[in-house]
């Protein structure tokens, strides 16, 4: 079902983990559809310093978030933002099953949170 | 060097030597339609025959009595479909139980649309059905009940000779898929009205099945055509196929010692943190093993063992099309994440003590490995 960058990133996902006195803490997910993710970010000058991400799903729920974590690192807060589902797919190859493709949203989802979260300590 | 040990025989096993062999012997010999009336059509009918026999000799019921099929899923539609629109006059009510394959649910669903009215009956957290419940639902529009007699997921084997008594008693007719337990427990055709049996769950080949019909039953046919298998399932008979069935019956089976092996493995499961046993102990399919495991998720712990080289599966949400989690465990614990997070090892005679030893040692890395990167976890 997958291809061997999804195979890659879930066998080794580098972004996997939590930040220490993070900035921003984001949760989202649902366990009636079998993916939750947490993402945690550290700020510093309204750019994602450093992102991470643990997730409770599928191979693509693992690969689909640690995939946004790199799009992300490194880019100002709203860019970051605006990466999207399919800037997700097509880094993991582009060939994700359709009925995966939730799974980058999600993973947006959570790093939403995670800004919000930020936002509001502000 | 990447392993390879096979541990989802419930999707299917591995066909055996003696089975392919048979069916290639066949496949090159004996070439002719069972209904021609020349000599090579006597010769496939004679194969044909007697598998027939074979078949139905394991079953202690008469040749007569079987009806080769395509396979589970065909037998299942061909019992309930058939039942029920050819006796829709008697009654309009079916009863059957939340834990059925799909290929029995999906058709029920069917027969919803067309009019017909289905129970699904409930389950206890081991998966039985309660007998005072199947006779309280039955009333006077029922016409069938069927009761998946091995449980496909979790192993449940259901009192097949009381829940009889009770259709017998209030005169409505039974059906059973035993694909699961057909010759790993004792199965008789007396333990049912129809009973639905496969060969690729037994060393068999895929595309081929049956179903044991008790006399005294009328079906309406599915496939209509020339009239073969009492008219009951038209299509020149896949000669090849059937007798690697036959072949497959034959084979030894040494199910006391697969059940050691079971139990063992789920001695050593239990004692990984979070497994969470899915299942009965006793009444339990001998090949079975089924864990749920906490925190983490079944499909992302199916490809991590698959890369290491072991065969398992899911009846997790994200590996199948919908993104429900196993309505069997559902039905069984009303739980999601317990759904979602299952894993079933599936055993066969080819499987060994070290094969076991192995695969507990990778799981318990595999699951730790998933833990670690699961936000469900609280690190204390």
């Amino acid at each position: 079902m997958y291809n061997d960058k999804i195979i890659k990133r879930f066998q080794n996902p580098v972004n996997a983990g939590e930040i220490e006195n993070p900035d921003g803490v984001g949760k989202y997910g649902n366990p009636k559809c079998g993916d939750i993710m947490k993402i945690s970010i550290k700020v510093k000058d309204g750019i994602l310093e450093d992102i991470k991400f643990k997730t409770y799903g599928c191979v693509a729920a693992i690969a689909s978030t640690d995939a946004l974590c790199d799009l992300c690192k490194g880019k100002k807060i709203d860019e970051a933002l605006n990466v999207s589902k399919d800037d997700v797919v097509k880094s993991m190859g582009g060939d994700v099953p359709s009925v995966k493709v939730h799974c980058s949203i999600l993973a947006q989802n959570a790093l939403k949170k995670a800004v919000d979260d930020y936002r509001n300590e502000d | 060097m990447k392993r390879n040990i096979y541990l989802d025989t419930a999707a299917t096993s591995i066909v055996d030597e003696k089975v392919s062999s048979r069916i290639k012997e066949v496949m090159d010999n004996i070439h002719g339609n069972p209904s021609s009336l020349h000599y090579k059509g006597d010769e496939s009918k004679n194969i044909l025959e007697d598998s027939r026999k074979t078949v139905a000799d394991s079953l202690k019921c008469n040749p007569e009595d079987i009806i080769f099929t395509s396979g589970g899923s065909e037998s299942n539609n061909l019992a309930i479909k058939g039942y029920a629109l050819k006796n829709k006059d008697k009654g309009k009510h079916i009863i059957t139980t939340k834990i059925e394959h799909d290929c029995i649910l999906n058709t029920c669903k069917w027969l919803e649309k067309k009019g017909f009215e289905v129970t699904y009956l409930d389950v206890d957290k081991e998966g039985f059905i309660s007998l005072e419940d199947l006779s309280d639902k039955i009333n006077e529009d029922t016409i069938l009940v069927s009761i998946i007699h091995g449980n496909n997921e979790v192993g449940t084997i259901q009192e097949m000779g009381k829940i009889h008594d009770i259709c017998k008693s209030k005169k409505v007719i039974l059906h059973t898929d035993a694909c699961q337990s057909f010759m790993k427990t004792e199965i008789k055709s007396s333990m049912a009205d129809m009973i639905t049996i496969n060969a690729h769950k037994i060393h068999g080949p895929k595309g081929v099945g049956a179903l044991y019909i008790n006399d005294s039953i009328n079906l309406e046919p599915l496939i209509h055509g020339g009239g073969q298998e009492r008219k009951l399932r038209s299509g020149t008979e896949n000669v090849p196929l059937i007798a690697g069935f036959s072949e497959a019956v034959s084979l030894k089976q040494n199910t006391s010692k697969i059940e050691d092996l079971r139990d063992y493995m789920i001695l050593k499961i239990k004692d990984i943190h979070g497994a969470k046993l899915n299942g009965p102990s006793e009444n339990r399919l001998c090949n079975n093993v089924n864990f749920s495991f906490d925190y983490i998720e079944g499909e992302s712990i199916i490809y991590d063992l698959s890369l290491k080289g072991i065969c398992v599966s899911t009846g997790s949400a994200c590996s199948s099309k919908s993104l429900e989690g196993s309505h069997v465990i559902m039905a069984m614990h009303d739980d999601v994440e317990r759904s979602h997070n299952s894993v079933r090892f599936s055993l066969s005679k080819y499987n060994t003590k070290e094969e076991i030893d192995y695969v507990v040692k990778e799981l318990n890395e595999t699951v730790n490995k998933l833990r670690k990167i699961s936000p469900l976890l609280k690190e204390v």
